[in-house]
Formats: structure tokens, C-alpha cells, sequence
């Protein structure tokens, strides 16, 4: 039978949790790195022992860690991401400029072939690559030089890469997203880049449908209809049947379309998760009623999935890297929240219980569905 | 030797107690003795000092014989009851909790 590893991150450590193929019973492991804010851990596919983290506090900034046998041990990997050449300026939250300076990695994304490769989305933009299992980090470079990074502003929580996407269709096209940059792509393996925000339009920007400039939280995509992107910005929730070269927006009937998440069901490429939250001064759900909500068109129309979750006086927030979907049939999906609970449903979302009810705020949700 | 009182996250990571011995070659300084530290336990490269300014984190501070040091050169001479073993150099986090909870924040408003 199948079994189920969520890797969770949170603000004071994280936690590894495993099921058998029912989901029924979950084991809790840790917290590993007591005390330190955990923002992403994630497995590689093609071995799935092999986990990297990534490890932050504000008193020792950033360290990188691994694992080869699923998170049991752990070593110390390379912590040194140096930018590039001289990394020039982007826009600081006044407009004026402001020098790239490193401060923590939001997003690791292992390769689809090789467990030692693995890339790196960090804060201030850019994004890394290590080719010898995180001994060593190398910046792409063309990213942040293509030309528009000098325009790139941060948003409240910093100027992050969060987002990495590998097209398992053709390894050298790459999607990332920067809050507040915008979504760009890769058709050379990270050589060079270009954006792709085209349809976009954010009314709290000075050019609604600048080329740059939008708070995209997260993209995710179907591995089976890899050219069609669904993204989560600041407000709207868009999708792209061309690789992002186009967008519309299937908000459609949302209660709000502020919010953090986006996810597509293991088996069904048009059917998608996100969490509405209320808005961008409000990070809660409306109403106190935390849903996700389910399309199973695409987008556009939308069914309130609320069976096993609270309904009432509810006033956390699920944020970008904290959902995800396993490969099992029925698919389940899990998420985490600011207020330290896990959800999980084996039913696609029709219904949900609480796999961990006080951790941490939940930083970031991974799953690996092992055999 | 050199004494060095490490925080506990640092201890953790280096797997060591609460003071480390380190020998330091020539003139003893911050400079030398975070050399010495880092070659010695290499885990803990970047974690008390930027690996690109080389400046001190800004949520740690470096105290020895009852005296802040934190914003003395680098190259300047460490106390000679440091130098002689007698006092550790103590690197110690600010108890404001670092700043986690203050500038991490993770969902970004308008920008």
C-alpha cells in the first residue's frame, strides 16, 4: 500500500507526518530545528530520501540542510549564495534604489532527474542552482539581468522568489514568481529569462498592466497539461493555456479572490483548489468561515468545500507554500495554517480533519507519496 | 587556547557544549578568533557574520570580561584575559527575539 510523508514548516521548527494509503492515522516526527523558522522543505522525485531544507532564524540568518534517508538525519549543507557579478539595485518600498541583498530562501524545487540538482527561489529575488547536492550554490543570473530587475519592488513580506515550477515536459522551461515582480520564464534551462504577466492587471500598481510589477503569490500546474498555469495574485486568480505567454481571470464567482494558495487534483488537470481570504488588510477568511473552494471547470465556478472545517470564528490564514496534493487515488489534498493546524482530506476536499491541531504557524505544506 | 561561548542554536548545530577551546595563530582579535571558529566548525560559517560584508549579524553581540564589544574593529587586540584563556569571548543573540517576528512577515500587502 502506498503511504504519505507531509514535510511542514513552520515558524519555530518542522514537523514530518506519515500515513498509510488510508490516511487515516498520521505519525508526527519532531520538531526538527527547534526554534528556527523552517520556510520550505521539499523531496526529490526521483528519490524521495532525499530532502532539503531550507533554515533561517533573524539572530544567524540563512542555513541549508539535507537529508538522505526522509528526513530521520540531517546534515549541514552550503549556506553561501553570493549574487552574481555586482548585483546593482532594484526599487525599495520608496521607489528609490535599493542594492540586492540576500536574506533567506523561500523555495527549494529539486530537479525531476536528478537528486542532486536542486534550485533555489530566494529573497532578494534570484534564483540559485546546485548541481552537487547543495555542496555549492550558483546563481542564474540572467534572471535578475534580463533587464527589468532595476523595476522589481518588494512587498510587505520582502522581494521573494517563491515560486518554481519545472515543465516535466521539457526539463528546460522553468515558470518562477516574485512578489512583487510578476511571473517569468525560462526555455533555456535558466539562461535567460523573460516575463509573462500579459493579462494581468493589478489596480495597485501605477500601470495596472505593467510588464512588471505584480504580486503574484503562487502558480501551479497539472504535469500532464504543463503549458496551462493557474496562479494566484494578490487578487484575482488567473490561468494560461500557453505557458503563460496570455492570462485570464477565472475568479469567476469566489466569494473574494485575495488569497495566498492554488492547487490542481492529482488526476483531474481542470479541477483546483485555493483559500479565499478576505482581503489584503484583512488575512483572515471571510466570514470566519475557512473553505477552500473547488473548480472543477477550470475555473469560474467555484463549490465551497466546508465539511470538517470550522465555520465559525475562524481568523487564520493559509499562506503560498502551504498546500498541497498527493498522488493517490482518491487524491487527498492538505494545508496548513497560521494558527498551527494541519487539514487534510482523502476525498478530493469533500470532506476534512485536523491531521495536527497546534504547531507553529505552518509556513509551508509538501507531500510525497511514497510507495 | 581560546574560550568561546556560543549561543544555544549555534551550539546545537555545531553539536559542541556550551564553551569551545580554539587555537588562534597570532595577534588575537574578532577577526581571528571567528577565522578560527569557522575553520574549526565549518556549519557555522555565515551564521555570526555575513559571508559577502564579513560584518557581525545585527541580532548578536560579542562580550568579554564584562565589557561590550560588539563595536570594536574587527582587527583590534581582544582583552588579554581572552587572549590568555582566562575569559571567554561570549557571542550572545539579543533577547528581542530576533527579528522573525517582525520582518519575516510572509504575506505580502500592496506593495
Amino acid at each position: 500500500m502506498s503511504r504519505v510523508r507531509l514535510l511542514v514548516g513552520t515558524r519555530k521548527g518542522a514537523f514530518i507526518l506519515t500515513s498509510d494509503g488510508k490516511r487515516e492515522k498520521w505519525e508526527i516526527s519532531g520538531p526538527h530545528f527547534a526554534g528556527w523558522e523552517m520556510y520550505h522543505l521539499k523531496g526529490s522525485p526521483v528519490d524521495p530520501n532525499r530532502l532539503y531544507a531550507s533554515q533561517s532564524t533573524g539572530w544567524h540568518g540563512q542555513t541549508m540542510q539535507r537529508s538522505n534517508d526522509g528526513g530521520q538525519t540531517w546534515e549541514i549543507i552550503d549556506n553561501k549564495f553570493v549574487y552574481d557579478g555586482v548585483p546593482g539595485t532594484h526599487q525599495w518600498y520608496d521607489g528609490t534604489p535599493h542594492p540586492w541583498e540576500f536574506k533567506r530562501v523561500w523555495h527549494l524545487e529539486p530537479s525531476l532527474t536528478d537528486p542532486d540538482t536542486v534550485y533555489a527561489g530566494v529573497e532578494d529575488a534570484a534564483i540559485f542552482r546546485s548541481t552537487d547536492g547543495g555542496k555549492s550554490w550558483h546563481e542564474l543570473s540572467g534572471l535578475r539581468g534580463h533587464g527589468t530587475g532595476p523595476r522589481w519592488q518588494p512587498g510587505a513580506g520582502g522581494l521573494c522568489l517563491h515560486t518554481i515550477l519545472i515543465d516535466p515536459s521539457n526539463h528546460n522551461r522553468i515558470y518562477i514568481a516574485i512578489s512583487a515582480a510578476g511571473a517569468f520564464r525560462s526555455d533555456d534551462a535558466g539562461k535567460s529569462w523573460q516575463p509573462i504577466n500579459r493579462g494581468l492587471y493589478s489596480k495597485y500598481i501605477p500601470e495596472p498592466t505593467a510588464e512588471v510589477g505584480h504580486c503574484v503569490h503562487r502558480i501551479a500546474l497539472h504535469p500532464s497539461r504543463p503549458n496551462t498555469l493557474f496562479m494566484q495574485k494578490h487578487w484575482d486568480v488567473m490561468r494560461s493555456d500557453n505557458g503563460g505567454d496570455s492570462w485570464e481571470k477565472i475568479s469567476g464567482d469566489l466569494p473574494t479572490d485575495f488569497g495566498f494558495v492554488i492547487d490542481v487534483h492529482a488526476h483531474e488537470p481542470e479541477t483546483i483548489y485555493v483559500v479565499p481570504i478576505k482581503s489584503d488588510a484583512e488575512h483572515f477568511p471571510l466570514d470566519g468561515k475557512l473553505r477552500v473552494y473547488r473548480s472543477r471547470t477550470g475555473g469560474n465556478e467555484w463549490e465551497a468545500l466546508t465539511n470538517g472545517l470550522p465555520q465559525s470564528n475562524c481568523y487564520v490564514n493559509v499562506l503560498r507554500e502551504a498546500m498541497d496534493v498527493d498522488a493517490l487515488d482518491p487524491c487527498g489534498i492538505y494545508f496548513g495554517t497560521t494558527g498551527g493546524q494541519v487539514y487534510g482530506s482523502s476525498n478530493a476536499g469533500d470532506s476534512w480533519k485536523a491531521i495536527a491541531r497546534d504547531f507553529p504557524a505552518v509556513l509551508s505544506v509538501e507531500v510525497q507519496s511514497l510507495p | 587556547m581560546i574560550r568561546v561561548v556560543l549561543p544555544p542554536h549555534l551550539r546545537t548545530m555545531a553539536k559542541v557544549g556550551w564553551e569551545v577551546e580554539i587555537e588562534v595563530k597570532g595577534p588575537v582579535t574578532q577577526r581571528s578568533v571567528l577565522d578560527a571558529l569557522e575553520a574549526r566548525y565549518p556549519m557555522l560559517a555565515g551564521t555570526i557574520r555575513d559571508h559577502v560584508t564579513r560584518q557581525r549579524r545585527p541580532f548578536l553581540r560579542f562580550f568579554a570580561c564584562e565589557e561590550d564589544l560588539s563595536h570594536e574593529p574587527p582587527d583590534a587586540p581582544l582583552p588579554d584575559a581572552v587572549a590568555s584563556g582566562a575569559e571567554p569571548l561570549l557571542i550572545v543573540g539579543a533577547i528581542a527575539g530576533g527579528i522573525g517576528s517582525v520582518s519575516n512577515e510572509t504575506e505580502p500587502l500592496a506593495v
